[in-house]
């Protein structure tokens, strides 16, 4: 029955990096850019509806479908001005510049915002901490089940968004090949603007369950891009539903590891984001290649 | 064909020769420093090593390994770290600095048999995790107390004189030796191996660069001065506090020197440690501005001047005064 109760928190958590790591996975498949301001952004985004919040008295869900068209817009900047710009630069450049990015926000923030830690919970009545009953004296969080469900919308939305709208095929295209998505004439450079105005609307649902779920200060940054990142590579970069297994790994490892020791929730997380990494390279590498081996051998 | 379009390979010039005579001038006058200067300038002074330190080991993965490391506080803390168990152990403490930084190169040997296996941003992010990781874990060690920290208390036993010049010393020989060192190997076979793969990875391996050999030779070397310069910055801080060790703010600070000065040139990082710690002296009381600064100028760096001063006075004005390539000199222009 205990573990009934570590597991199911640990899959809501799930819920919650995985809506965490889209736009960052997002971002990441369509153009090979790990934007290591992820989760400073996130935090921005946070700090926005939590201004609207107190100092408009805007519930937080009104507050962020505000803030949406104001992220995109911003995605589509940073596209223009720093993520265009460091692709052209090589490999090392995305991560020099997004990193810098990052540190500029996050001292921005703390700036204007001093290090008091705040949260959007004292808002929304209170949702934060009321939970339904199932069956087996089995209690799950509200807003857990909210954010996770929202995940499974945002991700299943960008998946029909992908495969079955006409600018998810130009997303695609772009991705697999720029300079060939311009011969047939898409306009990679706009189409890669578009997902990063995607990607950043992504970061605003971040940071708003973020700031519901929990409290949050200028530098929660970057501990939230490591978690967003664990996601991502656990899962296997790039694909969206392996995201939301990635997420739902690293948040049931957390639970159980925070159950064994005071200090296990984010010891168990990097273990296991380690350990799995570690299992791709040297086993599900090699059965790979011995798979492909086989088939090759019956061709 | 007239003899005057001769075109000869050189390495050395006349000013980088004169230059190379004033950098070793420069460092025999440094080691007397300690008789003449005042103690917060030998304090501050040994500040910079740690910096130049930092600079040449982020510089020799970042730059010549094409590995950028979002993680090497990983280094830095368990450096500090070991030399902390080391002196509680009853080890001699100064002695102790050297051995936690060769026991962290160890370490680092088995961690780049994963890591190097990673690309890119992977790489860099990965090793931010591998950093949060062994923060945690240092933590759970009761001789640390958590975050509360503890001192290198076998340091008492010098007098704040003698302990502030051996410090001095101790920084001057490591920042020196590694950067001697390193100049050594970029000038040898692993500089044209490191080269190529800064250049083109997939064209390197495709002529018989040992690609992941080299690699490996700079991410050791680069553990190991971290290392080296966080076991420097526990002897002359005292204090061991574990947030303030393994802090992404180091490599924020290693990126910065790196870029700014010019990244990929031998040179730049040493610039780039230099101006790093001027911007410190002059702006560091301001606080959050100062993080601002260095998050803007790292951006705009990264953005506009990749190269970084020195690497864009070098591709401007042909001009290396510490060489580690071999360079065309036509005699006309002689």
């Amino acid at each position: 029955m205990s573990w009934i109760n570590i597991l199911i928190p640990g899959i809501l958590l799930g819920g919650y990096y995985a809506l965490l790591a889209s736009g960052l996975s997002f971002l990441f498949g369509v153009m090979r850019i790990i934007n290591l301001a992820h989760g400073s952004l996130a935090v921005l985004a946070a700090y926005a509806i939590w201004i609207m919040a107190d100092r408009h008295e805007i519930n937080p869900f009104i507050g962020v479908l505000i803030l949406l068209p104001f992220m995109a817009m911003l995605g589509w900047a940073l596209h223009r001005l720093i993520f265009e710009r460091s692709l052209k630069g090589g490999a090392l450049i995305p991560i020099l510049s997004t990193f810098g990015l990052a540190m500029l926000i996050d001292n921005l923030l703390f700036q204007n915002f001093g290090a008091d830690t705040r949260s959007l919970a004292p808002y929304v009545d209170s949702l934060a901490y009321d939970s339904w009953e199932l069956p087996g004296n089995v209690y799950v969080g509200q807003l857990s089940v909210i954010v996770f469900v929202t995940a499974l919308l945002v991700l299943g939305g960008l998946h029909l968004l992908l495969a079955h709208t006409h600018l998810g095929r130009r997303i695609r295209a772009a991705a697999q090949d720029s300079d060939a998505a311009q011969l047939v004439g898409i306009d990679a450079r706009r189409t890669y603007a578009i997902a990063s105005a995607i990607a950043l609307m992504l970061v605003a649902l971040a940071g708003l369950s973020l700031a519901l779920r929990t409290t949050f200060d200028p530098y929660a940054g970057p501990l939230q891009l490591i978690f967003a990142f664990e996601a991502v590579v656990i899962g296997g970069a790039g694909s969206l539903w392996g995201t939301l297994l990635g997420g739902v790994i690293l948040g049931v490892a957390q639970s159980v590891g925070a159950h064994v020791h005071p200090q296990g929730f984010l010891i168990a997380g990097h273990l296991v984001f380690l350990i799995i990494l570690i299992a791709r390279l040297y086993v599900l590498d090699r059965l790979a290649v011995g798979l492909r081996r086989l088939r090759g051998g019956s061709q | 064909m007239s003899m005057n379009n001769t075109v000869a390979v050189q390495r050395w010039t006349r000013l980088s020769i004169a230059s190379i005579s004033l950098v070793v001038l420069f460092q025999l006058v440094l080691a007397f420093a300690p008789l003449f200067l005042s103690a917060n300038a030998v304090d501050r002074l040994t500040t910079l090593f740690i910096y130049g330190i930092l600079a040449l080991m982020w510089n020799a993965l970042a730059g010549y390994g094409g590995l950028v490391s979002i993680g090497h506080q990983a280094f830095f803390g368990l450096g500090a770290y070991g030399a902390i168990r080391l002196a509680d152990a009853g080890m001699s403490v100064y002695p102790a600095l050297f051995v936690a930084a060769a026991l962290v190169a160890a370490l680092s040997l088995p961690i780049s048999v994963v890591m190097l296996r990673l690309r890119e941003s992977e790489f860099a992010v990965g090793m931010w995790v591998l950093a949060a990781l062994a923060h945690l874990l240092v933590n759970l060690d009761p001789l640390i107390q958590g975050e509360t920290g503890t001192s290198l208390i076998a340091l008492n036993a010098y007098a704040p004189d003698v302990r502030r010049a051996y410090t001095y010393w101790t920084a001057l020989f490591a920042m020196v030796g590694l950067a001697w060192w390193v100049f050594w190997l970029l000038r040898g076979r692993l500089g044209t191996a490191a080269q190529s793969i800064r250049d083109n990875e997939e064209a390197a391996a495709s002529v018989g660069v040992r690609v992941l050999s080299a690699k490996r030779t700079l991410f050791v070397l680069s553990a190991l001065g971290c290392a080296v310069a966080g076991a420097l910055w526990v002897a002359t801080t005292i204090s061991f506090q574990p947030k303030t060790y393994f802090s992404v703010q180091w490599s924020a600070f290693m990126l910065f020197m790196v870029l700014v000065g010019g990244i990929g040139t031998f040179e730049g990082p040493i610039i780039g440690a230099v101006l790093f710690f001027a911007v410190e002296t002059a702006f560091g009381a301001t606080g959050v501005w100062y993080m601002i600064g260095l998050g803007g100028t790292a951006l705009v760096f990264a953005l506009l001047i990749p190269k970084g001063i020195w690497g864009t006075i070098e591709s401007r004005f042909g001009i290396r005064l510490l060489p580690v390539g071999y360079f065309l000199k036509s005699d006309r222009s002689t």
